[in-house]
């Protein structure tokens, strides 16, 4: 594995370079000589911050309370202080503070400079859970795993917390010296030697100030990289209307649906929306109901994928000639197609056609970031042939400040500090150091720039060849506004001042203009008042105050979304086509599902989240192809090093069923070496092989084995294929064997709408040796989990983390079996074992009327309420386990050891203070958040109410993007579980066992296309 | 008399339950001059240096699985029991053997008991302080372990009595508490045996206190019948109760291969099974070592070898009923479960049990073997090695693979699971060594009534 030995580039060891690099800064006398004994002294003098974050010899737990003691009281001091401005609390607006009550605001998170709309929850200032915000476009409610997590890296004691100047703890202040020196040279120039870097930038606010910046230093540069950015679709839409648009997706309307290499439901800034849209299409209440047709080409086992009617893996680079096929189906000039690859037969490319024909308008074709921009365009084409424009896709402005072609952008920086042009370099929230396109040489460049800054939430891997770096404020510490997928604005408005003293980029940027101490709220509500003169962005006649507060309210600011766009393709779009190798090897990279391009990689809820398909956890792989897998004779956890042009990078094989024959996928994010106790050193770097001109498909590789092995650690799957088989392992096969997964053809539930039924469930109400228990409560809480809407994104998961304060336990924990998720995706396989179906299946305490776990508890730990929750009572438990062993489900979550981090102070005020924080040696499980329930029922006893369906929500079903898990009272007939209960297709795991789980499932339906066969 | 350096050569194997041509005085004299001989023997004192230092391996395992938690053994979701558990049915169903011999013997008046009956007591009791010790060891929060226990408490809480594990504790507390008292009432002519023949005045006034004033009266005598036949009456029954209960612990579980009502009588005969092996284990070297051929005869091992034999097949048979019936439920998950157990991942110590408990022991079919002492000690070791791997089959190839496939795992043990088993085996020779030492590991007084009745058999011949 890359870095195995965890060493950082720090200053210490860059310093006998200092000889060689005539520009390099340096300290003493001693240090420029390279004098030995001062190098020894260097090293001991500054354990602090940087040996420790050295991952030699410590483990991540010894590591992150070490961290957390000298964090500590930083974290105290400022955990409970208020921002100084006024927020606008969502749900309820009390006089003052109640202790216990939590207030909600709404808010939003930039992910690769778009935002994301959020509900924030807060106790008494701490913001504890991220919540999607139902009134925003773009969430609906729902949220992702990377907005659920964010809120431990809020708290992450590894964040950066002072400034550092040369290593040595710094002061802002400080920093405002040295860098209003700096820039009087600039001023003098007029800004020629300043550069700044930031990352894609929709912020209106912020790109104000840039241009006043700019305006400033007219000679200045401002460039923009976004590592895992949208470069591709960027390009392709110049490619096909001349101008930079965004793109709107309306899965609402879309009823033939054909995905190009698309992770449309995960990756896209629209996803959380296009994923709503998309179930809501599909939901099936009853035999009449209809469903979208979800065609998906592509090369690596995506969530989208898995929604598939028809899939077909197939090589990224050979997904081109595919769809110019399509394209030549529909009437396209397509250029000069490669013949059809032979996993795909001319029949099925003839059947997508014919059916893609035959719904004008409320068809769609969208392609995936990795394809090359030749078929982003060729896909605005093929829209634009279906009469799909301004129907199921929809133009707009694009969303970025500046579009621009940010790969470019940064060869373009870094021929500029090569060449020695660059004096003054502000690197404000990225990290190129680490995510540099590996043939544009940023590291070696940077050393040649005299005055570095870094802002970042960590001191990473850029921020330790700068001179300069200051901590970040985190997005919940900020004010600032943000574009969401559509084009409207969102605010971001700060939950809690800023930890450490962090700053945002605005205050940064205001620091260029000489502005030290102005701060970030005024300049976006100045920003917006200002625009609500010109703009008819607030409703005639209010008050600018009262369109703010409305705007804070609401999460976004009404009427800032762009109108759509007039845009045709140029009638020669169809024809440009890239020129792909189309023999061979292939890598493709994307970017990871857990964290992302890697800044994430701290986050332990993100590391230790079994990512989709492979539930692979902590670590990434090169995932491989049964069939390629066996051509190349590599096996699981067979350490391969992959060899394109020169460059080269070693990981672990992970065989996938669903893999594109002959394309090998790694994931981004990896092998960072500054990222964090929890992040470093986890992984393979896959930024190394990734270059300019193919940034997600890289071909020519060839892999071979170095005969090493990397163990790789799974929450399912553990063998998930035999090399010798043809089949899928026998743990898919068992869930089918078992009526787990039960799935069905749209058709086939028409025909027979109790399908699901069958076998036919015996025993749902089969005798029992203990009197039977009416439930004739108000209340009797049950759940409902609809198969064909859960995507498989993991949102749950994290959401039930944050909930319930569950425990992180490490990769060797993980090993041993002992992962603390309370809700977890299981996913089974179905079929050929080189294009399986895919299915996801939640799986959560079932809270069985007649819970096994009950009975065998020697203490009464865990029992039943008269409303129906199987309660676990922790006080209780002494762990004999027997209740676990007794689960037929094994949803029960034992703390095997002192799991929870009871020493780390910044991370106490994460922890929601509704849920106990669990000690060694106690069971857990899901509890159907039965925080949430009380609260709901003591408002309603002090109301003197009832509760209303849908008042209560679980986390997880908060969060679901798809609304595929609901929650309520069976008692009441009229509420939304009941209805879903009464379907047909509900059927409940093992009710052969007459466990009476309260949790059921509704079976999953498939809705593929008669002509295509097989 | 060292009995150690006893340079007897000859060893007379004789087929009576004891020696001809003993007579009171020389049984008295060969078992008390192995407790009052000084100084210690050198083997002696480096097999209990051995125990003592598996001791320690226990107390140095159990301080770390207490302190860090039992995270420190391979345990997990969903295989949440282990080795703690496989040990405990094992060491429970060790102990068995001593009860039946003792008191089941008793009341069915079986004369060869007599001279193995005093050590496989106390090797009950040690065996079940050995078990006790993982129920508790295996909690999550060992120091709320009397929680199970139904105390008055303010908070009215009880423990939770449908639960097989509150059945535990009063089965094995009862097994324990009944089997120490009978056991102790056993041995008070002996001690009194012992004070009367110490020299050392010191030694003297220890076996006075522990006879508790025994002087052989008749009315003594008369008592002590009658409370050991009460005791044997109570004792009898929990050969048959404890480890029904401790099957509870399976059978009462809705996972497959555990939920069977084969269990009760499968694990009692498995217990008495793996209980005369140990005894097995014990008295051959015992009886080489300390020369005991006279008491410990030949038809002693034969018997044995016959029980263990019956019991072995009582057991084969459960073995191909479990399988039978879990093929002939038609039940997908007592299938599925068989089959994992025969070909999966565990697949080699279902076989290798298989190996130990059913093909084995056949030799045992011959007389010739049933007669040879080493080849029973061989097959006694055998057999508990397949004893301890059926329980350690059934708990673990049961749970780690049920009815969710995707939950499914494997339970790989560490070297504290491995430092735990190995400690209560220093636990168990450790007290069993000391026990050989101080107490007569022969029940003196039962070897004299055997010598009269043998003597008036003789006499009744004459005639």
């Amino acid at each position: 594995m890359t870095d195995s030995k965890g060493n950082n580039l720090n200053l210490v060891q860059l310093g006998p370079q200092a000889d060689s690099a005539r520009d390099r800064f340096w300290r003493s006398l001693d240090e420029r000589a390279g004098n030995e004994a001062y190098q020894k002294s260097l090293a001991q003098e500054f354990p602090a911050g940087r040996s420790l974050k050295n991952p030699a010899g410590l483990n991540r737990r010894d590591l992150l309370k070490l961290m957390g003691a000298s964090a500590g009281l930083a974290g105290l001091t400022a955990c409970t202080k208020l921002p100084p401005e006024k927020i606008v609390p969502y749900v309820r607006q009390p006089e003052e503070f109640v202790p216990g009550i939590p207030l909600f605001y709404a808010t939003a998170m930039p992910f690769g400079g778009v935002g994301r709309g959020l509900l924030v929850e807060s106790h008494l200032g701490r913001p504890t859970k991220v919540e999607g915000n139902p009134g925003h476009p773009g969430s609906l409610g729902g949220a992702d795993v990377f907005g659920q997590a964010s809120v431990l890296t809020l708290y992450d004691p590894d964040r950066s917390q002072v400034p550092y100047h040369l290593g040595h703890v710094s002061a802002w202040e400080e920093f405002i010296a040295d860098f209003g020196n700096a820039l009087v040279n600039e001023r003098a120039t007029g800004g020629a030697g300043l550069r700044i870097l930031t990352g894609t930038i929709t912020s209106p606010t912020l790109a104000d100030q840039m241009k006043s910046v700019l305006s400033r230093f007219p000679s200045a540069r401002w460039h923009q990289y976004e590592p895992c950015g949208r470069h591709n679709a960027r390009e392709g839409a110049r490619l096909a209307f001349g101008q930079y648009v965004n793109t709107v997706y309306r899965f609402d309307k879309a009823d033939v649906i054909l995905s190009l290499d698309s992770d449309v439901f995960f990756a896209e800034p629209g996803s959380l929306r296009y994923a709503r849209d998309f179930a809501n299409h599909r939901r099936v209440s009853g035999p009449d109901s209809s469903m979208s047709r979800l065609y998906a080409i592509e090369s690596t086992p995506s969530i989208t994928g898995s929604q598939a009617d028809h899939r077909i893996p197939l090589r990224s680079s050979d997904i081109e000639a595919v769809a110019r096929s399509v394209a030549a189906g529909l009437g396209l000039q397509a250029g000069n197609a490669a013949p059809l690859p032979k996993e795909v037969s001319a029949d099925v490319v003839a059947a997508i056609v014919r059916d893609l024909q035959s719904h004008k308008g409320s068809s769609l074709v969208v392609v995936g970031e990795q394809q090359p921009a030749a078929v982003h365009a060729l896909a605005h084409a093929m829209n634009h042939a279906l009469g799909n424009t301004g129907q199921t896709v929809i133009f707009t402005e694009p969303l970025e400040a500046s579009a621009t072609d940010e790969i470019k952008s940064l060869k373009d920086l870094v021929s500029d500090m090569d060449s020695g042009h660059v004096h003054t370099l502000l690197i404000l929230g990225s990290n190129p150091a680490y995510n540099a396109p590996a043939d544009v040489p940023f590291v070696a460049a940077l050393n040649k720039v005299d005055f570095r800054v870094h802002l970042g939430l960590y001191s990473d891997e850029t921020a330790d060849l700068c001179h300069w770096h200051i901590p970040e404020a985190h997005y919940l510490e900020s004010w600032g506004d943000v574009r969401n997928y559509d084009g409207s604005v969102s605010i971001v408005q700060p939950l809690i001042a800023p930890l450490y003293g962090g700053k945002t980029l605005l205050e940064v940027l205001a620091l260029v203009q000489g502005q030290a101490s102005v701060s970030p709220h005024d300049m976006v509500r100045g920003y917006w008042q200002q625009q609500s003169g010109g703009r008819s962005a607030q409703p005639a006649g209010a008050s600018f105050e009262s369109f703010w507060e409305t705007s804070l309210n609401n999460g976004w600011l009404e009427g800032t979304a762009p109108p759509a766009k007039q845009v045709t393709p140029s009638a020669d779009t169809a024809a440009k086509s890239s020129a792909q190798d189309v023999q061979g090897l292939e890598v493709v990279l994307r970017p990871d599902p857990s964290v992302w391009d890697g800044s994430l990689a701290n986050n332990a809820w993100l590391m230790e989240l079994p990512r989709p398909f492979s539930k692979l956890t902590w670590d990434n792989t090169l995932l491989v192809s049964p069939a390629t897998a066996a051509r190349l004779g590599l096996q699981r956890e067979d350490v391969v090093k992959l060899q394109i042009e020169g460059r080269e990078v070693e990981a672990p094989v992970m065989v996938l069923p669903g893999q594109a024959a002959n394309s090998l996928t790694l994931h981004l994010g990896y092998g960072r070496t500054r990222a964090g106790g929890v992040g470093n050193g986890v992984g393979a770097n896959a930024y190394p092989i990734r270059t300019s001109d193919a940034p997600w498909i890289a071909t020519g590789v060839t892999a071979s084995k170095t005969g090493g092995k990397h163990h790789l650690v799974t929450t399912q799957n553990h063998h998930l294929i035999d090399q010798k088989s043809t089949k899928v392992e026998e743990e898919s096969e068992n869930a089918f064997d078992r009526g787990l997964v039960r799935v069905g053809t749209l058709a086939d539930y028409k025909q027979r709408p109790d399908f699901a039924q069958d076998p036919p469930e015996e025993s749902t109400e089969a005798p029992s040796m203990y009197f039977p228990y009416h439930y004739t409560q108000a209340n009797s809480w049950g759940m409902s989990i609809d198969l064909n809407s859960c995507i498989g994104c993991n949102a749950c998961i994290v959401a039930c983390y944050a909930e319930n304060n569950i425990s992180v336990v490490g990769k060797d924990e993980v090993d041993n079996g002992r992962d603390m998720q309370w809700i977890r995706v299981d996913t089974y396989f179905r079929g050929d074992l080189d294009n399986p179906e895919a299915y996801h299946e939640l799986m959560l305490c079932q809270h069985c009327e007649n819970a096994p776990c009950e009975y065998v508890c020697p203490v009464g730990a865990t029992v039943h309420s008269p409303e129906g929750l199987n309660l676990m009572v922790y006080n209780r438990c002494v762990g004999t386990r027997y209740c676990s062993n007794n689960c037929p489900y094994k949803v029960r979550r034992f703390n095997f050891k002192l799991y929870s981090d009871w020493d780390t102070p910044s991370l106490f005020p994460l922890r929601n203070p509704d849920v106990t924080v669990r000690s060694r040696g106690v069971m857990e499980k899901c509890t159907y958040c039965v925080q949430r329930i009380m609260e709901a029922k003591i408002a309603a006893d002090r109301d003197e109410t009832v509760i209303a369906d849908g008042q209560i929500q679980t986390a997880c079903q908060q969060t679901c993007p798809t609304e595929a898990i609901v929650f309520g009272n069976l008692n009441d007939p009229e509420s939304k579980v009941s209805k879903r209960k009464a379907q047909t297709r509900d059927y409940g795991l093992l009710r052969d066992l007459n466990v009476r789980p309260r949790t059921t499932y509704l079976a999953r339906l498939r809705n593929p296309n008669p002509e295509i066969k097989g | 008399m060292d009995p150690e350096n006893d340079n007897r050569t000859a060893v007379v194997e004789t087929e009576e339950v004891i020696a001809p041509g003993h007579t009171y005085a020389s049984v008295s004299d060969r078992v008390t001059d192995m407790v009052l001989t000084w100084p210690i023997g050198i083997r002696w004192a480096a097999g209990l240096a051995l125990a003592l230092g598996l001791l320690f391996v226990l107390n140095l395992a159990l301080g770390v699985v207490f302190t860090i938690g039992v995270g420190v053994w391979g345990i997990n979701i969903p295989v949440g029991w282990g080795f703690a558990i496989t040990n405990f049915v094992w060491w429970i169903g060790i102990g068995h053997a001593g009860t039946l011999i003792s008191a089941f013997l008793l009341l069915m008046r079986q004369q060869w008991r007599t001279s193995i009956n005093r050590f496989a007591e106390a090797m009950t009791i040690f065996a079940v302080a050995c078990a006790g010790m993982f129920p508790l060891a295996h909690m999550g929060r060992p120091w709320l372990f009397y929680w199970l226990l139904p105390y008055p408490d303010t908070m009215g809480t009880w423990p939770q009595f449908r639960s097989p594990l509150v059945w535990d504790v009063f089965a094995v507390s009862t097994y324990l508490t009944v089997s120490l008292v009978f056991w102790y009432t056993g041995l008070l002519p002996d001690l009194a045996t012992l004070r009367d023949r110490a020299k050392s005045r010191a030694v003297k006034i220890i076996y006075g206190f522990a006879s508790l004033g025994w002087r052989g009266s008749a009315s003594h005598w008369s008592r002590y019948e009658v409370a050991s036949l009460l005791l044997a009456g109570l004792s009898t029954p929990l050969v048959v109760s404890v480890h029904t209960v401790v099957s509870f612990d399976f059978t009462i579980a809705i996972i497959p291969g555990w939920h069977s009502t084969i269990f009760p009588p499968y694990f009692v005969a498995g217990a008495i099974y793996s209980g005369f092996a140990m005894v097995l284990t014990l008295a051959i070297p015992l009886r080489k070592y300390y020369h005991l051929e006279d008491f410990v005869t030949m038809k002693h091992l034969d018997f044995m070898g016959k029980v263990m034999l019956a019991t072995g097949l009582v057991v084969a048979y459960s073995y191909v009923m479990e399988a039978f019936m879990a093929f002939y439920s038609g039940n997908q998950y007592e299938r599925y479960m068989m089959l994992n157990r025969m070909t999966g991942p565990y697949a080699v110590t279902f076989w290798t049990l298989i190996f130990c408990n059913l093909v084995g022991p056949q030799v045992l079919w011959i007389r010739k073997f049933r007669q040879s002492p080493w080849l029973l000690f061989g097959v006694s070791l055998v057999v508990q090695t397949g004893m301890w791997l059926e329980r350690f089959v059934i708990i673990i190839t049961g749970l780690h693979r049920d009815f969710i496939p995707s939950s499914w795992g494997m339970f790989y043990p560490t070297r504290w699971d491995y430092m735990t088993f190995l400690g209560t085996l220093g636990l168990f020779f450790t007290l069993f060594y000391l026990f050989i030492r101080v107490m007569p590991m022969i029940a003196i007084h039962e070897l004299r009534d055997l010598v009269h009745k043998k003597q008036h058999e003789a006499k009744a011949e004459s005639h």
